[in-house]
């Protein structure tokens, strides 16, 4: 069982990065608009080969 | 249509939405320089697709000088900087071009407390659903260990999720606590207090537990109550957050720039909130004045049905007062404003909102009811348990522990999730057939109601004059001559007429009419006086006359005309048998034939501001439950005061703001939007009551000893579940 000396760390360690990567996304604004970019991962903004 | 054709036309490509208009103005006042980068905020209206974003951006970047063109598409709102020379309004009459209506957009400190107020509790939101599943991790180990993990394990278990837990409820705790202390020190309680003193007892009794070794540590209990209640608070900020972004951005509709003199003769374009006392100021013909102003020069007519609900336009001259909304119609004036923007209200009017907000203060919202009834029931509940428990002789220790789990699993989580999860659902209902609700609480006031009163001008029919009488071939003549007037009648008579020729050496005489040549021959059109009649018959309602060298003048009539969807709505209350009634301040005529025409039994014609406000207090009296809407500056004291109250769009911001809802598209929302409020009102009271029956079934395992850490988390986790889903049911159901 000594085993989860390691384990229940990195557990946590793991849904810190999540929450990390939570606090940068609320705080970056990528929930400002939602259905604007649903909308434009379809535009076609580069020019054609 | 074609694709190509739709790709070109104007507005939305996919056509969700109609082409929009923008509102006239000089958009230049909005603009922030730094560094030789200009940037503009716009709140664009009829973007509805991923076509139009690029529509949009494409168009805009193409511009020379524009470095950023950024559309954020679930708001409306543009974002454009640019550097080099003056592009706002270039900008403006692109995206009018396009098809898009565009105004001007300016944040304001409300609407910037509020945003942060809402990401402060999605982060604690989510520190809070960090540390929930971190913590239940550890608690299922526990639970399923249950006879077999040794206290040592178990304890450290708990240690650990003690110590996640602890900087959680200081962060995302905080929340209630600052609120619950805040109404404490003041000796008086919110639902904040109770749910303070359940998080606090059930972190210290698990710590206390964890110490001495115990079995049972509520610490997963009380960060899965912050998490539920934080989930509940969100949504009631987001709601409030998007209800003033709605009514700001229907604000910003109505151009708010104003014509400014400075000292050295200059005219220049600025923000109507800059404008202080004394300015001078300019209004042209066909502008609407945002400040009351006192007219230093310039005579003409303008139209105050804004102000006084009187559809007739009025003639003023230097030294007279105008309040704002009113319109200028025809001579450009110059005027001294009486103070800023802000303080532009008729001060009795003031008073009058004031006086009506406090009277709607003082209702009681179902959750505050609920509220009220449930926390001294919890709290003697638990104090009793313990009671109890001592005098059958168990240890205090057990005893606490009892009367804490008692605690928490009754803690309000459904109770603080059942009003907002349904305002929210159905708020998003209201907004999608463009209704904004400006609160919460107006969905309970608004699902009461049993009697309607109707402002007429504006409201109830488009406050836009229409020719009644029909005269062939002098009409003709007559538009020839209306064509270069911008007064509502003249516009009346070249709608009717259609296009058609302009009259030569045309003047405008501002308050008495236009004059020109007609097919060679002079010609009058306007006041009765004006055309040359001494002793004009006695006419209905308003007229303009129509006088040239052949034969006798002729008399034009014009009638306000209905909204299309009136009749429909109110046909509606009227089968529903809620007693409908209009309180008009125009003429006595005006007012009886719309009332005849929509079969309106009761009618009160020139009715004061003041006097709309004593008619709704006597209806108060008479314990009736009023819905006032309108749309005037007149009515703003009356919307305040009734008990629930709706603006159409295009009302006064004053009116809007006084209003708990401001609805576009017609009269037929009304109707749809009380359905939506019962029903949502029905919604909540179900919650409610879903809420009491699980505290009717967990209060007696909670006291009798039988709750486990376990059993509380599953508890609280279904009975919020259930009142969410319960919530939903507002969106499905017959379409209302």
């Amino acid at each position: 069982m000594s085993i989860i000396v390691y384990l229940i760390p990195v557990a946590l360690g793991l849904g810190l990065l999540g929450l990390l990567a939570f606090l940068w996304s609320v705080n970056s604004g990528q929930y400002d608009d939602l259905d604007g970019a649903a909308h434009r991962i379809l535009t076609d903004d580069d020019t054609p080969l | 249509m074609t694709e190509a054709a739709l790709l070109s036309g104007a507005g939305c490509p996919s056509g969700l939405e109609p082409p929009g208009r923008s509102p006239t103005g000089d958009v230049s006042a909005f603009v922030q320089s730094r560094d030789g980068i200009s940037m503009l905020l716009l709140s664009v209206r009829g973007a509805k697709c991923g076509g139009c974003l690029t529509k949009i951006e494409s168009t805009l970047r193409a511009l020379p000088g524009v470095e950023e063109a950024r559309m954020n598409l679930s708001n409306g709102k543009l974002r454009v900087a640019w550097h080099g020379g003056d592009l706002a309004n270039t900008i403006v009459d692109h995206l009018t071009k396009l098809g898009y209506g565009v105004s001007a957009f300016s944040e304001d400190e409300t609407a910037k407390a509020n945003k942060s107020e809402e990401r402060q509790l999605l982060l604690a939101m989510g520190v809070a659903a960090f540390a929930l599943a971190n913590i239940m991790l550890l608690s299922v180990s526990v639970w399923g260990g249950h006879g077999e993990m040794g206290s040592q394990t178990r304890t450290a278990l708990h240690a650990i999720s003690g110590l996640i837990a602890f900087p959680v409820l200081v962060f995302s705790g905080r929340h209630f606590f600052q609120s619950a202390w805040s109404v404490l020190k003041h000796g008086r309680a919110n639902m904040d207090v109770p749910i303070s003193l359940a998080l606090i007892l059930a972190f210290g009794v698990s710590v206390w537990e964890t110490a001495s070794g115990g079995a049972h540590a509520y610490f997963d209990a009380s960060v899965m109550l912050l998490f539920f209640l934080l989930i509940g608070r969100f949504l009631d900020a987001r709601l409030r957050r998007q209800a003033h972004a709605a009514a700001h951005d229907l604000a910003a509709l109505q151009d708010r720039s104003v014509s400014r003199r400075t000292a050295s003769g200059v005219i220049e374009a600025v923000r109507a909130d800059e404008i202080l006392r004394g300015d001078e100021i300019v209004l042209a013909a066909g502008e609407r004045a945002v400040i009351d102003l006192r007219i230093s020069s310039g005579t003409s007519s303008v139209d105050e049905s804004l102000v006084t609900g009187e559809s007739l336009p009025r003639t003023v001259q230097a030294g007279e007062t105008i309040y704002a909304g009113t319109i200028n119609l025809d001579g450009p004036m110059t005027g001294e404003a009486l103070g800023p923007a802000s303080d532009s209200l008729l001060s009795d009017i003031a008073s009058m909102l004031e006086a009506g907000e406090q009277k709607r203060a003082r209702y009681r919202k179902i959750a505050d009811k609920a509220v009220a009834l449930y926390v001294p029931f919890v709290h003697t509940a638990a104090a009793l348990t313990l009671i109890t428990w001592l005098a059958l002789g168990a240890s205090p220790r057990d005893a606490i522990l009892v009367a804490v789990a008692t605690l928490i699993i009754t803690c309000p989580c459904a109770l603080a999730l059942a009003a907002p999860v349904a305002q929210v659902v159905a708020a998003g209902r209201l907004f999608g057939m463009g209704v904004y609700l400006r609160s919460g609480d107006a969905l309970e006031r608004l699902a009461e109601i049993d009697h309607i009163v109707f402002d007429k001008t504006g409201t109830l029919t488009l406050g836009v004059p229409q020719l009644v009488s029909a005269h062939g071939d002098e009409l003709n003549l007559a538009a020839q001559l209306a064509r270069a007037s911008r007064h509502p009648l003249s516009r009346a008579i070249v709608r009717a007429a259609g296009p058609g020729p302009l009259a030569d050496a045309i003047v405008e005489h501002p308050g008495l009419g236009v004059e020109g040549r007609v097919n060679g021959q002079y010609a009058r059109l306007g006041a009765a006086e004006w055309v040359g009649l001494t002793s004009p018959p006695q006419s209905n309602g308003p007229s303009l006359w129509f006088a040239s060298a052949q034969g006798d003048p002729i008399e034009f009539q014009f009638e306000d005309q209905l909204q299309d969807d009136a009749m429909a709505a109110l046909s509606r209350f009227q089968d529903q048998g809620v007693p409908v009634e209009i309180l008009s301040g125009d003429t006595e005529t005006a007012v009886a034939n719309i009332a005849k025409r929509l079969s309106i039994p009761r009618w009160t014609s020139r009715v004061s501001p003041r006097g709309k406000v004593d008619h709704l207090t006597r209806l108060r009296e008479q314990d009736k439950q009023v819905l006032m809407v309108g749309d005037g500056l007149n009515d703003a004291g009356a919307l305040a005061l009734a008990h629930a109250s709706l603006a159409p769009g295009g009302a006064m911001d004053v009116s809007q703001s006084a209003s708990d809802a401001v609805y576009s598209g017609g009269l037929s929302a009304l109707p749809r939007i009380l359905e939506v409020a019962k029903r949502a009102r029905a919604i909540m009271l179900q919650n409610f009551g879903l809420a009491a029956v699980y505290n009717l079934i967990a209060v007696p395992i909670a006291v009798t000893g039988h709750v486990t850490p376990l059993i509380a988390a599953i508890a609280m986790s279904a009975s919020s579940l259930i009142v969410t889903v319960n919530a939903l049911r507002i969106k499905q159901g017959a379409d209302i």
